[in-house]
């Protein structure tokens, strides 16, 4: 069986629940993928099935991976990911595979996205450092104040946080819970919040991956 | 129309009880307690009202025992039985916040007959 899906964010909402609870859920659309290559132990080292996300305009579709696509017959696509299978005979090359054949309703996942990007920012926003006074005559309110000692060491001591680019890098949310699996419009959605914009890539893998 | 909004759309009951901003509404509440279902009722004036999907709501004020109580509803919820609009006020704005300021004979709305 494939343990992961690959989706695109799709935006937050609510849902409630049969007593009345109120759940902020996150909509993705994950699938359908297909298996453009299998990864096999005797071959690679590692079994592995390699997914396609996306449908892409051939014209738009470079010759190598036009050539590598081919193979499985089934279009082009944006996103070719690998993802992990423990049960290779049961999958072969061409492969659909939607989201209710990976997951259940109930099902604790992870969920691996691409932060937002933040840009440059000082040790306030990103490190969570106080600032310094706001009154009281202070001049400097946002800098990151003293960065070590004098003589002694001579240097700033290696990983002292500092300023510089926050965002924009994978992150993965682990036990999200899915609170539904709606195959017909392959929606799956999951409890609270997801790293990412809107349109983004998702990866959506099984716990203890 | 986007999967969000679809999504939003299905969450949605059929109809909702015409509400406007003054109204005096009895609100029923579903509550479920150790396996017995009762209804509690919440009456008072509607202050405010907040659209956009299913996330739709109204604020309702009274005042209970000498002390301001709010409470907002989610008007999609399932524990929202059902709401009775018992009379119609003349209001001249879409939010009554000013209500809170204000106490005993100040903070009367005139009704609309």
């Amino acid at each position: 069986m494939i343990k992961g899906i690959l989706g695109k964010k799709l935006g937050m909402s609510q849902i409630f629940m049969e007593d009345g609870l109120l759940v902020p859920v996150t909509l993705l659309e994950a699938g359908p993928c297909f298996v453009i290559q299998k990864k096999v132990r005797q071959k690679d080292g590692y079994d592995a099935v390699q997914v396609g996300f996306q449908p892409k305009k051939a014209l738009r579709v470079n010759k190598p991976l036009k050539g590598h696509q081919d193979k499985a017959g089934k279009g082009y696509f944006y996103y070719i990911k690998e993802i992990e299978c423990d049960d290779m005979a049961s999958i072969s090359i061409g492969d659909e595979v939607r989201v209710e054949d990976v997951f259940k309703k109930g099902e604790k996942i992870k969920v691996t996205g691409t932060s937002k990007g933040k840009g440059f920012a000082g040790v306030v926003k990103r490190h969570g450092f106080g600032g310094l006074p706001a009154s009281h005559g202070s001049l400097i309110h946002r800098t990151t104040g003293s960065i070590g000692c004098s003589a002694d060491p001579s240097k700033v001591l290696k990983g002292k946080r500092m300023p510089g680019h926050i965002g924009g890098a994978r992150v993965t949310i682990r036990e999200s819970e899915i609170i539904d699996v709606r195959s017909e419009e392959n929606l799956l959605i999951i409890k609270g919040a997801i790293p990412g914009a809107r349109g983004h890539l998702v990866i959506m893998k099984k716990q203890g991956m | 129309m986007d999967l969000v909004e679809q999504f939003e759309k299905g969450q949605m009951k059929a109809s909702l009880p015409q509400v406007r901003i003054g109204d005096k509404v009895k609100v029923y509440i579903k509550i479920v307690e150790g396996g017995r279902r009762r209804s509690q009722v919440f009456e008072g004036t509607v202050i405010a009202r907040h659209k956009g999907g299913n996330r739709q709501t109204i604020t309702i004020r009274k005042v209970s025992y000498g002390i301001g109580v709010e409470r907002v509803f989610p008007l999609h919820s399932p524990i929202v039985e059902k709401i009775d609009v018992i009379s119609h006020t003349k209001v001249r704005r879409a939010k009554l916040y000013y209500l809170r300021q204000r106490k005993g004979k100040a903070a009367r709305l005139k009704e609309l007959r």
